[in-house]
C-alpha cells in the first residue's frame, strides 16, 4: 500500500529500527483502539470510550522525543500515550474492562489510565485540570534542579478554560520546563474550534504569556518528533516553556455514543485521507525503508499483542468489593 | 395526560417555557447543535436560534457568571453545566456571586437563574461522570436546590425554578432519564419549590430519599410488607434546599420512626440535616435512632462494575436497615 501524501512526510533521517518502532507503536495504538471499540460493542467495556484514532501521530512522536526522565500529564482521551509509553497493553485493556489487574485496580476506567514507572502522571477527565498540576510537576523540576521536563497534552476544547490560562502565565512568569501540547482536533465534543474559540489557531494564545509556540501537522509523526525535540532543548536549557499546538483530526465521534450530527461525511472522509499511519507507511515504502512484508509482519505481531490483551483482561478477576474502601488515605480513617 | 420519560418532561417544559417568554435563554457546552451529551435540549436551537440556545466554550464558570450577569439585566437564563463533577470551577461564581447576590444589595438585586445538570452514579461513568454532590450546595444561603425524579415534578419544578427570582440549582439523576416514565400534566402545572411528596403512605417507618434512591427505597418498602405486613410511609423530598420541614416532621409523628436514604456520601450529606431536623423538632416521637443508608466514605464512584455495586445503596441494603430499625 502507498500514501496518497507519503511524498509530505518529513525526511527520513532516523535509522531504520527506530522508524520501524515509530510506525509499530502507532499500529499499536491504533489496533488497541479497535480492539477496545470491538469489546466495548461485546458489551466488555461499560461507561465512556474515548477513542484516539486518527491522532497516533502525536502521542507517538512526542513520547519517542523525550528522554526517560522526563514527565507526561494529559487529558482523559489517554490511551495512546499509555501505550507509546510503553505501558503493558494487556493491563490497560484490564482496566478498560473494571479487572483488578488493570492500571488502576479497575477504579478508574478509560480516562484515568496512570503509570508511575513511566513517570506517568495519568489522563484527567476535568478538562484543563491537569494543566495546573502539569505546572506543578515543572516547579518540582525546578525546585529539585532534576532538569526533567513535563509534557502535558490537551484539546482545543481545554484552551477555552481559566485553568489553562492561569497556567500558562505561572508557567511563563517562573520560566518552569513545561511542554504545552495542544492537540487542535478542530472540536471539542460537538464544537467546532469557530463556536468556541475567539482565537483560531490556539498557539496565539501562547504568545500572548509570552511563550514560543509553533503550529505543526499533528498527523506526521517525524514532523512533531522532532518540534517535540527542539521544544524540550529548549526547556531543559531553563528557557522556560514552550507550547506546541499539533494539527489533527479525531476519526472517530467524541466517545462511542456520539451521533456526530456536528460534522459532514466529507469532511471526515478528506481527513481519513490524512492518516498518519497510511502516510507514514507510504513513506517507509516510497523510501525503500521497509518492504510491504515487514510492515505487514509488524502489523500481525501488534494483532496478536492485542489479543493477547483482550484475551487476559477478559480472564482476569474483577475487583473485590471488599477493597471499595481502600486508598482514601494512606490508612483507613475513621472519620466520625 | 401524557405519559413521558423524565427526560422528555424536562425537554418539554423548556420548550413550553421557552415559547411563551423570550427572556428565557438556554446556555452551556453542546446544548444547541449537540442537543445536550444526554439529549435533554435536543431540538431547542432549531426552534429558538443560536441567539437563545448558546453553545458556550468549554468554561463552567464563565457559564455560569455569564447567566448571573445576563439575570441581574432581565433574562431567564438555564445554565447548563454538562455533568454535576464539572461544576467545581463554577462554585465560586455560585456560591459567592448568585448566592449571595441579593443579600449584598440589601435586596436591591434578582438573580433569577437555574443551573441545570445531571447527576448520580449506576451508570458505569466512573470518578469524574458519577457524583452526587449536593451537600456542597445545600449549606449555602441563599441557593435552592431542587431534585426531582418523577417527570411530572421535574416539569412542574423546573416551571416554578425558571420563574424564582432566587438561583435554583436543579439536579436531574443521570439513570433516570430514559427509566422513569410517568403522566405529566399538560397546561403549565408547577410544582412548587420546598415541598416534598408522600410517595407512599404508611404507617409504622418512614423511609425519607430522593433521586433514584427513591425508587430502590419502594422496593425495599414493598418487599417489607410484603413480608410482614410492615406499613413503610415513603418520601420523595424533591427539594432539597428548603427542606419541608411541615411534612417531614409530620410523617416522624405519625410513624415514630426513620430511615433517610440517598446515593450522595452519608457523612456531611443531605440526610445529615434531616435526621438533625428530626432530632432537634421531633425528638419526642422517635421510637428508634434516626438511620441512614447512603454512599460510603469513598471519594468518587469507582469504575469497575462490582465496586460501583458496592458504593451505591440498593432495596437489599434498605431492606436490612428496615428489620434492624423494626426491632425498636
Ligand atoms: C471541566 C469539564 N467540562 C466539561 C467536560 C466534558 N467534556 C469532556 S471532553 C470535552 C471536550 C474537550 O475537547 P478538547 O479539549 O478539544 O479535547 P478532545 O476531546 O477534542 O480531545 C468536554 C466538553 C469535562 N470533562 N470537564
Ligand atoms: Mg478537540
Amino acid at each position: 500500500m502507498t500514501s496518497p501524501d507519503g511524498s509530505r512526510t518529513k525526511d527520513l533521517t532516523l535509522g531504520k529500527d527506530d522508524l520501524l518502532h515509530l510506525y509499530r507503536q502507532m499500529v499499536a495504538i491504533r489496533k488497541f483502539e479497535e480492539r477496545a471499540a470491538e469489546q466495548y460493542a461485546h458489551g466488555k467495556i461499560g461507561g465512556f470510550l474515548h477513542l484516539y484514532i486518527g491522532e497516533e501521530a502525536i502521542a507517538v512522536g512526542a513520547i519517542d522525543a523525550m528522554e526517560d526522565r522526563d514527565h507526561v500529564v494529559t487529558h482523559y482521551r489517554d490511551h495512546g500515550y499509555a501505550i507509546a509509553l510503553g505501558t503493558d497493553p494487556r493491563r490497560l485493556m484490564a482496566e478498560l474492562f473494571g479487572r483488578s489487574t488493570g492500571v488502576a485496580g479497575g477504579r478508574g476506567g478509560s480516562m484515568h489510565f496512570a503509570d508511575p514507572e513511566h513517570n506517568f502522571w495519568g489522563g484527567y477527565a476535568i478538562v484543563a485540570g491537569h494543566l495546573p498540576i502539569a505546572t506543578g510537576l515543572a516547579l518540582a523540576s525546578q525546585y529539585l534542579e532534576q532538569n526533567y521536563v513535563v509534557l502535558c497534552f490537551f484539546g482545543d476544547g481545554a484552551t477555552n478554560n481559566g485553568a489553562f490560562h492561569e497556567s500558562l502565565n505561572f508557567a511563563s512568569l517562573w520560566k518552569l520546563p513545561v511542554l504545552f501540547i495542544c492537540e487542535n482536533n478542530q472540536y471539542g465534543m460537538g464544537t467546532a474550534v469557530e463556536y468556541a474559540s475567539a482565537v483560531r489557531e490556539m498557539a496565539k494564545k501562547a504568545i500572548a504569556y509570552d511563550i514560543p509556540a509553533e503550529r505543526i501537522d499533528g498527523q506526521d509523526v517525524l514532523e512533531v518528533r522532532e518540534a517535540v525535540k527542539k521544544a524540550l532543548d529548549h526547556c531543559r536549557a531553563g528557557n522556560g516553556p514552550f507550547f506546541l499546538e499539533a494539527l489533527t483530526y479525531r476519526f472517530r465521534g467524541h466517545s462511542m455514543a456520539d451521533p456526530e450530527a456536528y460534522r459532514t461525511k466529507e469532511e471526515v472522509e478528506e481527513w481519513r485521507r490524512e492518516d498518519p499511519i497510511l502516510r507514514f507507511r507510504g513513506k517507509l515504502l516510497a523510501e525503500g525503508v521497509a518492504t510491504e512484508d515487514e510492515l505487514n509482519a509488524i502489523d500481525s505481531e501488534v494483532d496478536a499483542q492485542m489479543e493477547e490483551a483482550v484475551r487476559f483482561a477478559d480472564e482476569s478477576p474483577v475487583p473485590d468489593p471488599s477493597t471499595l474502601t481502600d486508598y482514601v488515605y494512606t490508612e483507613p480513617v475513621a472519620v466520625r | 395526560m401524557a405519559t413521558k420519560l423524565l427526560i422528555d418532561a424536562i425537554r418539554d417544559t423548556l420548550f413550553e417555557e421557552m415559547r411563551g417568554d423570550d427572556r428565557i435563554i438556554v446556555l452551556g457546552e453542546d446544548v444547541g447543535k449537540r442537543g445536550g451529551v444526554f439529549r435533554v435540549t435536543a431540538g431547542l436551537i432549531d426552534e429558538f436560534g443560536e441567539e437563545r440556545v448558546i453553545d458556550t466554550p468549554l468554561a463552567e464558570s464563565s457559564i455560569v457568571g455569564v447567566a448571573i450577569g445576563a439575570a441581574l439585566h432581565g433574562l431567564l437564563p438555564v445554565a447548563e453545566i454538562q455533568f454535576f463533577d464539572f461544576i467545581h470551577p463554577a462554585m465560586d461564581q455560585i456560591m459567592n456571586e448568585a448566592a449571595k447576590i441579593r443579600y449584598r444589595s440589601g435586596g436591591d438585586f434578582d438573580c433569577p437563574i437555574v443551573i441545570r445538570t445531571p447527576y448520580g452514579g449506576g451508570v458505569h461513568g466512573a470518578l469524574y461522570h458519577s457524583q452526587s454532590l449536593e451537600s456542597a450546595f445545600t449549606r449555602e444561603p441563599g441557593l435552592k436546590v431542587v431534585a426531582p425524579v418523577n417527570p411530572a415534578d421535574a416539569a412542574g419544578l423546573l416551571r416554578s425554578a425558571i420563574h424564582d427570582p432566587d438561583p435554583v440549582l436543579f439536579l436531574e439523576h443521570k439513570k433516570a432519564y430514559r427509566l422513569i416514565r410517568d403522566e405529566v400534566p399538560e397546561n403549565g402545572h408547577t410544582v412548587p419549590i420546598g415541598k416534598a411528596k408522600v410517595v407512599k403512605e404508611g404507617s409504622d417507618v418512614t423511609i425519607i430519599s430522593y433521586g433514584m434512591m427513591l425508587y430502590e427505597s419502594l422496593a425495599a418498602a414493598n418487599a417489607l410488607e410484603e413480608k410482614d405486613g410492615s406499613s413503610v410511609e415513603v418520601i420523595d423530598l424533591r427539594t432539597l434546599r428548603p427542606l419541608d420541614k411541615e411534612t417531614i416532621l409530620a410523617s416522624v409523628a405519625k410513624t415514630g420512626k426513620v430511615l433517610i436514604v440517598h446515593e450522595a456520601n452519608k457523612v456531611g450529606g443531605v440526610g445529615a440535616e434531616v435526621a438533625a431536623l428530626i432530632a432537634e423538632e421531633a425528638f419526642p416521637y422517635l421510637d428508634g435512632p434516626i438511620m441512614r443508608v447512603a454512599g460510603p466514605e469513598v471519594p468518587a464512584m469507582p469504575f469497575s462494575p462490582p465496586l460501583e455495586q458496592a458504593y451505591l445503596p440498593n432495596a437489599e441494603k434498605i431492606g436490612a436497615a428496615l428489620e434492624q430499625l423494626a426491632a425498636f
